[in-house]
């Protein structure tokens, strides 16, 4: 008779195209199967008698409890939305721009020359302005060099926008360590005066309205314009963009000067807004994490707002952890990491289906 | 059935998505006998016989090897079955020599003999008559040589059951006999030979006994002596079809293109194309034939100004009525905007003609997205295409946004043909139009092309159905290493002349005088 054994365990098979409800299904249980586990690690960290949903709560109390805590996380979310929208069409494109943190920090540095010295010779809303423009600008030319070199000699753009990052981070050392230190041998340059500071809007820094606009500008650009359809072309196929005619070297260096312009956008917006000041530490991360942001929303602009929230919860809502039940703030990271993973993976399951052993029957066909 | 069975299918199933790609198929493969599968392409044959080859795995069925119900798993348990499989695509180490390749991968103990190696290799090639030196490297053999070493590979394993995917695909009809005659070799020593093919003359020349698939279902077996090509063919499609294209002529052919010396080199300093220089007419239709790699592909992306063209080269463009142009030196928008009006359905459907993750709108817009001054791009008027052509060529898809990548195959081509098409050209270039479309949609596109013709157009299709080229063309254009071995009036021409001048340029003189 059949020998049971000798099938394999488990077997992949390809799904057909399922519907749109369904994917939001997995996607969503993926989120729950994220949280879930990282509730476990967080159990290895929790004082006796917490459970994880004491720790849940405690992270959501922290992060949207009060008023003063929502806008901490807004302003942690700010640059996380802004960077995500950055690096959207790169992705898109298939272009692996992982320089974010290095065009967030070209920005921040242009508008920071303004801010230091240009402040009183303008108008501080046009100074703003003129910061704001500076860094679109440094921070579009900083992601137009490695465009450059992909377009004219095919480098790797991987390890390209990687390198760039650690290049421009150290120009900032030195400047904070050279010509635009403050008090000689602090290494730190001088709080910037308040007419270089964005304004407040609803007791927060109104980044926030700029990458609100932002995110609607990317959905119409990436969704509605020849842009955006060669973008989109180039992604699926240079091979196909080349024969409809479209110069692929062109529209790469464009596009990563759309994206570094953003970036350096957000750059402007976390120094003069966040930190009003310039050092080394001004991307904080952002360059990255907003990688998990974008790809976690599909690339989708008005899923970024929702993604980068949830990341910003989290974050700092552990902070709240930390001091009431003396869990590691890293936890964050960690739980972020769990969802990461699950939201990537359980694409593997909206694309394939496993069959085991065991249900190798007709009803596996009816299933289907 | 006298002769011993070695591997029985029963009831096999396997689907992809809802695509059942082999319903419930009963097969037996016996010692001392070829069979050949034979059906369309997209009839579920290799799929069939990925299962032996532990590639796939079945959803239901068995597998019987020698009488004793196995499951195959990977391509080891195949082996171990001694069963072995010569696919369509080669995998081979290009560095290595072929004894090399041979032993690769095989976990034999101790140390590694190559001097043993190379002498079991030659006894082989001895015993079947295979004409290969162990010690040869990879790069530097033919294409018939590599596939020698593929099936040498296979035999050195101890293969007693072997599978050729369409073997004779990329070989020339003087190499496709000699392969037939290791085949025999190997037949009277006992071996069970399975050969995958949709060629009708070869079946009959070669197997014993021929399996039929069509469209996934199990048609039946048939001695090959009890059989006529028009009975299988008959199988292989459920109805008979003629096997006759429409060729009408057309009055008065122009001159449309003409190349001279186009020569192209690629990455690697390789001469892909040597010297090539012929016209083609509005009204006709230009075959381009050639064993694989001849230099088909870079012929018409170089028209189509996607593949660097060197000095001294000529495309002159010359329509009716309004003046001339070169072509030579414009990128493909350069080219569009002189207002050349230049069709191309390249060889790479999703690779280079289409866009997989869009619908048939997105697609057509591939044409039009740059018209207009707006920032915006225009979906009404691709969309009212899109529209047209799925009702026009009956393309089967849910809506016009659904991905072209999850069509069929010949739902594919159609979308990209009627885009071309629909582009009113002057010039018309298509690269293996046909390759893996069922005989219908096969015809549907003979149909367009013709069409195309008896407007004026100037249709340049390459082909490699040496029978197709035959009774579509007007006139073939025979490529060999890159360079033009002659032109034939297909009306005239023979397929073994084509086939002298695919492997020797000029072949048979007295054919390019046709020309």
């Amino acid at each position: 008779m059949h020998n049971e054994n000798k099938v394999p365990l488990i077997r992949l098979a390809k799904r057909d195209l399922m519907e749109p409800w369904k994917v939001w299904c997995i996607r969503l249980a993926s989120i729950v199967l994220a949280l879930i586990l990282g509730g476990l690690v967080m159990m290895i960290a929790l004082p006796d008698g917490a459970t994880p949903i004491d720790g849940y709560s405690t992270i959501l109390a922290g992060a949207l409890g009060k008023k003063t805590a929502i806008r901490q996380t807004v302003k942690l979310a700010v640059p996380l939305l802004g960077c995500a929208l950055a690096i959207a069409p790169c992705f898109k494109m298939r272009f692996w721009n992982i320089g974010a943190e290095g065009q967030i920090t070209a920005g921040a540095i242009a508008a920071s020359y303004f801010a230091l010295y240009w402040v009183g010779r303008v108008p501080s809303v046009l100074l703003l302005i003129i910061m704001g423009a500076a860094g679109a600008v440094a921070g579009g030319l900083w992601a137009l060099i490695p465009a450059f070199f992909k377009a004219k000699w095919n480098t790797n753009e991987t390890l390209f926008t990687l390198m760039m990052n650690y290049i421009i981070i150290g120009i900032v050392r030195w400047l904070q360590g050279g010509p635009w230190e403050g008090r000689p041998g602090s290494q730190i340059i001088p709080q910037f005066d308040r007419a270089a500071t964005l304004p407040k809007v609803l007791g927060i820094h109104c980044g926030w309205i700029i990458v609100l606009i932002l995110v609607i500008f990317m959905h119409i650009y990436m969704n509605y314009t020849k842009h955006g359809y060669e973008i989109a072309v180039i992604g699926d196929s240079v091979n196909t963009a080349r024969y409809a005619g479209m110069n692929v070297g062109h529209v790469m260096m464009r596009t990563m000067f759309l994206s570094g312009a953003i970036s350096g956008l957000v750059g402007f917006v976390v120094a003069s807004g966040a930190n009003t000041t310039l050092y080394d530490g001004v991307a904080a991360g952002v360059g990255f994490t907003s990688i998990t942001v974008a790809w976690l929303s599909q690339l989708n602009a008005f899923a970024m707002i929702v993604i980068s929230m949830m990341l910003a919860i989290i974050s700092k809502g552990a902070e709240t952890l930390q001091t009431r039940l003396a869990v590691p703030a890293s936890i964050s990271d960690i739980i972020t990491g769990i969802l990461l993973f699950c939201m990537l993976g359980c694409e593997f399951f909206i694309n394939y289906r496993l069959i085991f052993r065991s249900s190798k029957t007709e009803k596996e066909a009816a299933k289907e | 059935m006298n002769k011993p069975c070695a591997v029985e299918l029963r009831h096999i199933t396997k689907r992809f998505g809802k695509v059942v790609a082999n319903d419930s198929i009963d097969l037996s493969i016996n010692r001392g006998e070829i069979l050949s599968l034979l059906g369309e392409n997209g009839s579920g044959k290799t799929t069939l016989m990925n299962m032996l080859a532990g590639i796939y795995y079945p959803d239901e069925g068995e597998i019987y090897v020698d009488g004793v119900l196995t499951s195959i798993r990977s391509p080891k348990d195949a082996f171990d079955n001694r069963i072995g499989m010569i696919h369509q695509h080669y995998k081979l180490v290009d560095v290595f020599t072929a004894a090399e390749n041979i032993v690769l991968g095989l976990d034999e103990p101790g140390k590694l003999d190559i001097k043993a190696a190379n002498a079991r290799v030659r006894e082989i090639c001895e015993r079947y008559g295979f004409d290969i030196d162990p010690t040869k490297k990879i790069y530097d053999m033919s294409v018939s040589q590599k596939q020698t070493v593929e099936i040498v590979k296979v035999l050195y394993r101890g293969a007693d059951t072997l599978i050729l995917d369409e073997p004779t695909a990329v070989l020339t009809p003087q190499e496709t006999e000699k392969l037939f005659n290791v085949l025999r070799n190997m037949r009277a020593d006992g071996k069970a030979i399975v050969i995958i093919t949709h060629k009708l003359h070869e079946v009959m020349a070669l197997s014993d006994k021929v399996a039929v698939l069509r469209k996934g279902q199990y048609i039946g077996t048939v001695n090959t002596g009890e059989t006529s090509p028009q009975a299988l063919t008959d199988m292989m499609v459920g109805h008979a079809v003629t096997l006759n294209i429409d060729r009408p002529r057309y009055e008065n052919p122009v001159p449309r293109l003409t190349l001279k010396d186009v020569t192209c080199y690629d990455n690697e300093d390789v001469v892909r194309l040597d010297h090539v220089s012929f016209t083609a007419m509005g009204g006709e239709i230009l075959g381009v034939a050639g064993i694989a790699g001849s230099g088909q592909r870079e012929l018409l992306e170089s028209i189509a100004g996607l593949y660097p063209v060197a000095e001294g080269s000529s495309i002159r463009y010359t329509p009716e009525g309004t003046p001339e142009s070169e072509l030579v030196g414009k990128t493909p928008m350069q080219i569009k905007k002189s207002g050349v009006a230049l069709a191309f359905v390249p060889e790479d459907r999703l690779g280079m003609g289409l866009v997989g993750s869009m619908g048939m709108t997105g697609n057509m817009m591939l044409r039009s997205w740059r018209k207009g001054k707006s920032v915006f791009v225009d979906r009404k008027d691709p969309n009212a295409l899109a529209m047209n052509i799925w009702k026009e060529l009956e393309v089967v898809t849910p809506s016009t946004e659904f991905p072209v990548r999850r069509m069929s195959g010949g739902n594919v081509q159609k979308v990209l043909v009627g885009r071309e098409i629909a582009s009113s050209p002057n010039v018309l270039m298509s690269a293996y139009a046909v390759r893996g479309l069922d005989i219908n949609t096969s015809y549907t596109i003979y149909n367009l092309m013709t069409e195309q013709k008896m407007k004026g157009v100037a249709v340049i299709f390459v082909g490699e159905d040496l029978d197709v080229l035959l009774e579509l063309c007007d006139r073939i254009l025979v490529l060999c290493g890159g360079k033009v071995s002659g032109i034939v009036d297909a009306r005239t021409a023979t397929k073994e002349e084509i086939g002298l001048m695919m492997t020797r340029v000029g072949g048979g003189k007295e054919a390019a005088a046709h020309a």
